[in-house]
């Protein structure tokens, strides 16, 4: 009897201690699910989510805050990709959040820029380049197109325009098909 | 000496190439205006070196190769810039790109020779490889990589077999044909500069057996010189024999690795018009500014071949064919199989451009298509061992990872599943949907992979500096707290008049203690003496009270 319970208490004490080290020895840094969705998100860092940016968003999702139709950038795909990721019904995008478009990018009428820094200030991926009363401009292969840049300048000379197509990031279209096949899922 | 292999599927397709074979390559007529765009090969858009108005000279370079993968651009005449700004170019898209307008003075004037003249045998290696890097010379078979970077990448001598490709088996195309039948003895030439180059074991020439006049031109420039180190292959006439993987796979039984290049089995293949540009480009230190253009069709008066300048508008060489017939239905740049349609002939021809294909009727691949009954046809003539039906559900469905799990970027995109299709179904096009997307998604994840870091940096570089800030304030805190401490301290200790006067205060403060102190002469008083001060007080308030009164 006694040393039944004696083996069985060494037992656990010897797990315990394996299992303490081992929580130690291989803890997992940060949150994976987070970096998960973050890794989805379209990173514009823009705000329409509600939340300053797409990690914020990214950990209210994974906490259960937020739902997942609310990232008017990343649109139906991303949506589809949260969904399929977490396990949930896919759901139609927030018309609160704003509406998909396609990419866009920021451009400043450099003849009207001031040089008063603001939007250098409010761009979250440090995609404006000037100094204070010196001509900004935008660096266009860094721009998101997230439009924080819009609202705080004073004279109105920023301006979003569409990305423009041409024959090197130019896409095949889906063909037109009248057939009634089935479409695997 | 060569056991030849077979690759699997494929089609024996109608070769059409009789109609433009008849007469000699023809020189175009130089036309009034050359309009050149920019990016005709794969890779990088080559950096500008002209502006509006310079005179250019015939073979001056226009545009610069840039770091990386990408290929000069020359002047094909010369004459004076007219334009530099975006142009409708032959492309599936048919969007505008860059192009430099060349309003040509008819003079020809060639420019300074700039490559050392002296024979390529003394020229080392890295020599040769800037000639031909120079020179702007891509693969003229049709993918227009930029050829001294492919020669380049490979690890010096580990190419064993070095196969020049003279197969051009898509149907009509005749361009290679004509060129190995008139000009043999050049391609050779331009063949032993690769072969030194790769310092290659063994060099073959690989020619369909329907090109009889193409093989007896070689073999007689090949004996006429006394070259041994060079063979001439005849293979049977398949489509797409020509593609570089069923090429290999025709002539070695070799098979090249998915997701792998011919160099990786110490091959290389290069087409044959590459091999005549290398030769020009060496031994005539002329860049790659013209190119031989198949002008055929059931839709042309008069089809043939001829040589045209880069930048020349296909509406000037239809024209010089003769013409379109009243039938007219359509025109395709390349062949019937891997072709596309181009919405107009004013565009300009490029380095890719092979073959005009005029058409009666319209394309074969216009007709509705209708429900995939599941025969397989697809998957027995799919030259690269796919599974087109399987890819085509994946494509369709946008299940690009499934796609990508079925090897879709094996697919060469040679258009054979299409043309077996019993239910016309564009199954290329959903290849080349697929591939497309794939791309563009490749591409935005890493853009939004770049967007996270710099907005983490970003993130970082405020809480660092507002960490700074606050540090900085912190210290000039405590530094202030500290400085009135000290002040304190040094007026008390150090401070000897305020010591001085403290002590005098401290001694009057005493002095005046003891001067409250009663006098001491009131002490022990006889009766009387009590008696009189009484009395004395007492009339002192009297006198008090009187004067009062008064």
């Amino acid at each position: 009897m006694i040393t039944a319970l004696l083996i069985l208490s060494i037992l656990a004490a010897v797990f315990g201690l394996i299992l303490g080290y081992s929580s130690i020895r291989f803890k997992v840094e940060g949150d994976p699910i987070v970096d998960q969705i973050d890794a989805i998100l379209p990173q514009t860092q823009c705000g329409q989510c509600t939340y300053p940016g797409c990690r914020p968003y990214a950990t209210a999702i994974a906490n259960g805050e937020a739902p997942i139709n609310q990232c008017p950038p990343g649109g139906e795909a991303t949506i589809l990709q949260l969904a399929d990721l977490l396990g949930v019904e896919p759901l139609e995008l927030n018309p609160e959040n704003g509406e998909e478009s396609g990419p866009t990018v920021a451009l400043i009428d450099e003849e009207n820029c001031i040089g008063c820094t603001l939007c250098i200030q409010a761009c979250p991926v440090d995609a404006i380049f000037g100094a204070a009363k010196q001509m900004h401009t935008i660096i266009s292969d860094e721009c998101t197109g997230c439009d924080l840049c819009l609202p705080p300048c004073p004279v109105d000379c920023i301006d979003m325009v569409p990305v423009k197509s041409e024959t090197t990031n130019w896409k095949w279209s889906m063909p037109v098909s009248n057939d009634s096949t089935p479409k695997a899922k | 000496m060569f056991q030849l292999s077979h690759f699997k599927g494929g089609l024996v397709l109608d070769g059409h190439k009789k109609i433009s074979t008849s007469s000699a390559i023809k020189p175009a007529i130089l036309p009034a205006r050359l309009t050149v765009p920019l990016q005709q090969h794969i890779g990088h858009t080559p950096e500008l070196l002209v502006q509006l108005g310079d005179q250019v000279l015939k073979g001056q370079c226009i545009a610069k190769a840039t770091d990386g993968i990408s290929a000069s651009i020359h002047a094909p005449s010369s004459g004076r810039v007219s334009a530099i700004d975006e142009q409708a170019v032959a492309h599936p898209s048919g969007l505008k790109a860059l192009c430099v307008t060349i309003e040509t003075d008819g003079k020809e004037q060639w420019c300074e020779p700039s490559a050392l003249k002296q024979n390529y045998r003394d020229s080392s290696n890295q020599q040769l490889l800037n000639i031909i890097s120079d020179a702007g010379i891509v693969g003229l078979g049709g993918a227009t990589f930029p050829t001294a970077i492919k020669l380049q990448s490979c690890e010096p001598a580990t190419i064993n077999t070095l196969i020049i490709n003279g197969a051009e088996c898509e149907p009509y195309i005749s361009c290679d044909d004509m060129l190995m039948r008139e000009r043999a003895k050049d391609i050779v030439l331009g063949i032993q500069i690769l072969q030194q180059v790769l310092a290659a074991k063994q060099t073959v020439i690989v020619v369909e057996d329907n090109k009889p006049q193409a093989i007896q031109s070689l073999q007689q420039a090949l004996q006429k010189q006394a070259i041994d180190n060079i063979d001439v292959i005849t293979i049977p006439t398949r489509y797409p024999t020509g593609g570089e993987k069923q090429l290999i796979k025709v002539v070695t039984g070799k098979e090249v690795p998915a997701n792998g290049l011919p160099a990786d089995i110490g091959i290389l293949c290069q087409n044959v018009a590459t091999a005549y540009s290398v030769y020009r480009a060496v031994y005539l230190d002329q860049p790659l500014i013209s190119r031989i253009v198949t002008v055929t069709g059931d839709a042309i008066n008069e089809p043939a071949n001829f040589e045209v300048l880069i930048g020349t508008p296909m509406n000037e060489l239809i024209a010089q064919a003769g013409g379109y017939t009243a039938n007219i239905g359509g025109l395709v740049m390349g062949g019937p199989m891997m072709g596309f349609s181009l919405p107009n002939d004013t565009l300009p021809v490029t380095k890719a451009c092979n073959c005009l294909l005029t058409r009666v009727t319209e394309d074969t691949r216009q007709i509705p298509a209708q429900a995939c009954i599941r025969c397989g046809e697809c998957a027995e003539v799919c030259p690269a061992n796919l599974l087109p039906q399987q890819l085509y559900w994946y494509s369709s469905s946008k299940n690009f990872d499934r796609a990508q799990d079925l090897h879709l970027f094996d697919c060469i995109e040679c258009g054979c599943c299409s043309a077996v299709c019993p239910s016309h179904i564009p199954l290329v096009q959903y290849y080349r949907f697929a591939k497309t997307e794939i791309w563009a998604q490749e591409k935005e994840r890493k853009k939004s992979d770049n967007a996270r870091q710099r907005h983490e940096f970003r993130e970082a570089r405020i809480a660092r500096e507002k960490a700074e800030r606050d540090e900085k304030l912190r210290l000039k805190k405590e530094l202030l707290a500290k400085k009135k401490i000290e002040e304190e301290g040094q007026q008390a200790a150090v401070d000897p008049k305020k010591a001085v006067i403290e002590a005098a205060l401290a001694r009057v403060k005493a002095k005046k203690d003891n001067t409250t102190e009663k006098p001491k002469n009131t002490d022990n008083l006889t009766p009387q003496q009590q008696q009189k001060i009484a009395e004395a007080d007492q009339r002192r308030q009297q006198k008090d009270n009187k004067d009062e009164a008064t």
